[in-house]
């Protein structure tokens, strides 16, 4: 299989221009021909679902939850980026561009990235015409801050709340298209396949959760925008339904999945407090703009942090990074904590946390203007918690928060599978091997908004109308083989429930192919992961039965999915014999710690094609070219 | 610590429902209420009990998807909180919790503690939004918007959607949820050309969904989980009223 990026040719900056007049157009009279399914309500699917319907194109949309306003975007806290330069301190599309090529340490497609950056400006006036209520200065204008590590002010946000406006504001879009009968909506519909037809998606089959009717539903272009499968780690930043059911499905289908190893564990969560617990909560990076993060000098070091002299404490990111501080990028940051932690420098009950302190920035600024800042982030910590952050330093640790892995897509977003356009987390197209913070909402925005109507109106107008239908018998095949699947998961009748399968393979993966990953550790996963899918389907229990609404069904299906994308995970990571972004292999470091990118043997996306359950997946490689910028050790120091 | 728990079972739309009790044994202080009632499941799993089914999605507090009633409370007894923020340090060993779903007429229950708010999404397509196609809007600065409003705007685009204020109003009335969108539109420029009928749909979809009237109770504000206020109700009934007027 020859991976074909399908990049335009000609100059960076022209080439969406370029892109877009070569792209064929379908008549007006004519779109009301074509349908699309979009599965995913989040930023990406909701604000392609709604731009494709405002088009004139029939769309089907499907979600988990209740409604498509509760998807997993509407968690995002920090803010969005884009180049608006409205501050005046020096930024551009190309500054937004090589900072997001860097961050991802070189590991994304320059074209892809740039186009990223071209369209960011349009998502904030998009955005602010829905209403969206960004936050304003007493000017009447938009506020802007800095965020994740770069150092120009870029950063729009709503108080802490920049991915809930966002998806509200898409969700008002979509709403509209459904009250005009433009977009059908079907929430509480798990998507459980997807049906290849002549080598081209045709549609999917679905599970409704209140009945467990399946059905299915054909359309001339499916789009999955289903989000990212960090919750493969169970412990994670995650909503409990986020999953890769979906991806992984079209994976088996034959699409590749590209760079599944490349995760994002977020240096700032509030750590884990007893076995029971069921996820772990953000606490913004914004915090880290006014926070100082910090550790005792001395192991063991038992005593409250207030007892603890200024001069007996080790502010590791200030130390080792002078000129980026508390701000250095997330991957570098959530290491560091790990190397104090495992040192035996950890602090909290259980050791495994560093301290965020506010007690220089509250003596600098003011309590007020520490409250005015971060004030509904310190009132969940302290909920969550029952410590007041006003007086003790916050404790955090790293947790699983972003996937940059994904569905192999070209520039069109579409995947290996004609048809299949893959958009949002869901993808694997901009972050390269780590992504900035602000950079998630603005690629599922970008993805959905402005470049999902382009490339599937060129689709639309090449491809023509297909005449499948859901009768087909393609469709009845995948619709038994749903119901079989589901059967066999309530037939088990062995005695674990499906999250302490889920519980388990976290440990596993968060051990072996979390923050740090060597080949032993990568070799012993790959052993201890299809042990543990050999168990769970032996002795897996399911209460219940398929036909009503049934959580433990839904729950045992996605773990049996996380039970095999692990591996892949684990394959990608050993294979990957190199340090790059959020990939740590430890084998592979400077002398002073620092990842050890290896450009020449390493310099492609790895893109993997299933061969079966539990056979080690066919890896191809797509070559990253480099043509405007020049690949450099990224320096935080 | 060792509580009781009086949990509200039903099979299905068509299933009567009853209260059942459970023991919630060894249960850490530091665990929300959600993670207490997977502990519970786990339990019922190995009894071979049917586990309960509760919603719940993002657990910090801003999906709005988990939905309990807690000892007749909408999201317990903590201010400003969803029952996913809440933990088990505000209970003391010994408690006996009742737990029951939102009950509204517009709100039928699908599953245990599972209730159907697609009433609230219905309300949302009459009008919920600004009709502005993707492409071609103006520069985001070219409308400078005064902080003050934009800060209300603000504070009423807050909610999410939970239902809590029409759990636990006497009349199951949606007025907050309703006039937090009205209003945050109607504090904002863009949302001006719409306005009128903007009000006059949503209001017209809300009764048709079968919500009932606002007398003033303000049960909403007390219980809104992000403290939307009862002025947002206030400034809905004026929009309307001049929404009328102009007719
Ligand atoms: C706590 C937190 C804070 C964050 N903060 C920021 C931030 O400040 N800035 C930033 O840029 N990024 C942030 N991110 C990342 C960002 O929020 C996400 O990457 C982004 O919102 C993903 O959007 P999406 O549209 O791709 O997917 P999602 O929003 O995850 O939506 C997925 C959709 O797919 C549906 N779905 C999934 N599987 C199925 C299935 N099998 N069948 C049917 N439907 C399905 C779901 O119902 C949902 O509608 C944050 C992430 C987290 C966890
Ligand atoms: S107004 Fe408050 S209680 Fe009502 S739906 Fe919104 S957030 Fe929930
Ligand atoms: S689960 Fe999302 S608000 Fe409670």
């Amino acid at each position: 299989m020859k991976l074909e990026s399908k990049v335009p040719s000609g100059p960076l900056a022209e080439k969406w221009d370029k892109h877009r007049f070569e792209s064929k157009l379908v008549n007006p009279a004519n779109k009301r021909k074509f349908s699309a399914i979009v599965v995913g309500s989040g930023l990406a699917g909701a604000a392609g679902a709604a731009s494709l319907a405002e088009l004139g194109y029939n769309v089907s949309c499907f979600c988990y939850q209740d409604s498509p306003r509760r998807a997993h975007s509407i968690a995002a806290q920090g803010g969005i980026n884009a180049s608006k330069n409205y501050q005046n301190d020096g930024d551009s599309t190309w500054r937004l561009f090589y900072d997001t090529i860097k961050g991802g340490d070189f590991r994304s497609r320059e074209a892809n990235v740039y186009r990223l950056a071209q369209v960011a400006n349009n998502i904030i006036d998009q955005c602010v015409a829905q209403g969206v209520p960004f936050a304003r200065d007493y000017g009447g204008l938009l506020d802007n801050r800095s965020f994740g590590g770069a150092q120009v002010s870029r950063t729009f946000y709503a108080r802490g709340q920049t991915g809930q406006q966002l998806l509200l504001g898409a969700y008002s879009a979509l709403s509209r298209q459904i009250g005009k009968g433009q977009v059908r909506m079907y929430p509480r519909a798990e998507m459980l396949d997807v049906v290849v037809v002549d080598g081209r998606a045709r549609g999917i089959v679905v599970r409704d959760m209140v009945t467990g009717k399946i059905s299915s539903h054909a359309a001339d272009a499916v789009v999955l925008a289903t989000g990212g499968y960090g919750n493969v780690f169970y412990l994670a930043t995650y909503a409990k339904g986020c999953n890769v059911t979906a991806a992984y499905k079209a994976y088996k289908k034959g699409a590749l999945f590209a760079n599944p190893c490349f995760t994002q564990i977020h240096p700032t969560c509030i750590p884990v407090s007893g076995e029971y617990q069921s996820k772990l909560t953000l606490m913004s990076e914004s915090l880290r703009n006014d926070g100082r993060i910090w550790v005792p000098k001395n192991r063991d070091d038992k005593r409250a942090a207030a007892d603890i002299p200024e001069d007996e404490r080790d502010y590791y990111l200030e130390r080792k990074y002078p000129s980026f501080g508390n701000l250095a990028p997330r991957d570098i940051s959530s290491r560091s904590a790990k190397e104090v932690v495992d040192d035996g420098r950890g602090v909290g009950e259980t050791g495994v946390g560093v301290y965020l302190d506010f007690a220089d920035a509250i003596k600098r600024l003011g309590k007020n203007v520490i409250e005015e800042r971060y004030g509904n982030l310190f009132q969940m910590y302290e909920r969550i918690t029952g410590e007041d952050p006003y007086t003790v330093p916050m404790r955090i640790y790293p947790a699983s928060h972003y996937t940059m892995g994904g569905l192999w897509v070209d520039y069109n977003l579409e995947s290996t599978i004609p048809a299949l356009f893959v958009a949002g987390e869901a993808n694997f197209s901009d972050h390269g091997a780590n992504r900035l913070g602000a950079s998630a909402l603005m690629q599922g925005l970008a993805d959905g908004y402005f470049v999902l109507p382009y490339t599937l109106g060129n689709h639309f107008a090449r491809a023509g109308v297909s005449n499948i239908k859901a009768d087909h018998p393609e469709f009845k095949k995948a619709e038994e083989e749903v119901k079989e699947r589901i059967n066999k998961l309530l037939s088990i009748n062995g005695k674990r429930s499906p999250d302490t399968f889920h519980r388990a393979l976290g440990k596993i993966m968060w051990e072996y192919c979390g923050m740090g990953r060597n080949a032993t550790g990568l070799k012993k996963a790959l052993q201890e992961i299809p042990a543990l899918r050999e168990e769970f389907w032996q002795d897996l229990k399911v209460m219940g039965s398929a036909d009503e609404l049934n959580q433990q069904l839904e729950l045992a299906g996605r773990v049996a999915d996380f039970l095999e994308i692990g591996e892949v995970m684990c394959y990608d990571a050993l294979t990957r014999e190199e340090s790059c972004g959020a990939h740590f292999r430890e084998e592979y470091q400077t002398e002073e710690g620092e990842a050890l990118r290896n450009d020449r043997d390493f310099c492609y996306v790895s893109a993997w094609e299933y061969t079966g359950v539990g056979k080690e997946p066919n890896l191809h490689k797509e070559p990253l070219v480099f043509e405007n910028v020049e690949l450099t050790t990224r320096s935080y120091k | 610590m060792n509580l009781t728990l009086y949990v509200w079972r039903q099979k299905d739309a068509e299933d009567k429902g009853s209260l059942e009790k459970y023991d919630a044994r060894d249960i850490n202080h530091h665990m929300s209420f959600l993670e207490m009632l997977d502990v519970v499941n786990e339990g019922l799993i190995q009894e071979g009990v049917d586990p309960i089914a509760f919603d719940h999605d993002c657990r910090e507090g801003i999906c709005g998807m988990c939905s309990l009633m807690i000892n007749g409370r909408a999201h317990g007894p903590e201010k400003a909180t969803t029952v996913c923020q809440l933990h088990m340090r505000h209970f003391k060993d010994g408690d006996t919790i009742y737990i029951e779903p939102w009950r509204a007429k517009a709100f039928p229950v699908t599953k245990d503690l599972i209730v159907d708010r697609s009433a609230f999404d219905r309300v949302m397509q009459a009008g919920g939004f600004v009709s502005v196609n993707t492409g071609g809007a103006p520069d985001a600065n070219a409308l400078p918007i005064p902080k003050a409003n934009a800060d209300v705007a603000f504070d009423a685009a807050a909610c999410i959607g939970c239902g809590a204020c029409v759990a636990s109003c006497k009349n199951a009335s949606a007025m907050l949820f309703v006039s937090a969108k009205v209003s945050q539109f109607a504090l904002l420029p863009q949302g001006h050309a719409e306005r009128k009928q903007r009000v006059e749909k949503m209001i017209a979809q809300m009764d048709e969904e079968g919500f009932g009237n606002c007398t003033n109770y303000y049960e909403c504000e007390a219980a809104c989980p992000k403290e939307i206020s009862v002025r947002f109700i206030a400034k809905m009934n004026r929009e309307y009223l001049m929404a009328t007027i102009a007719k």
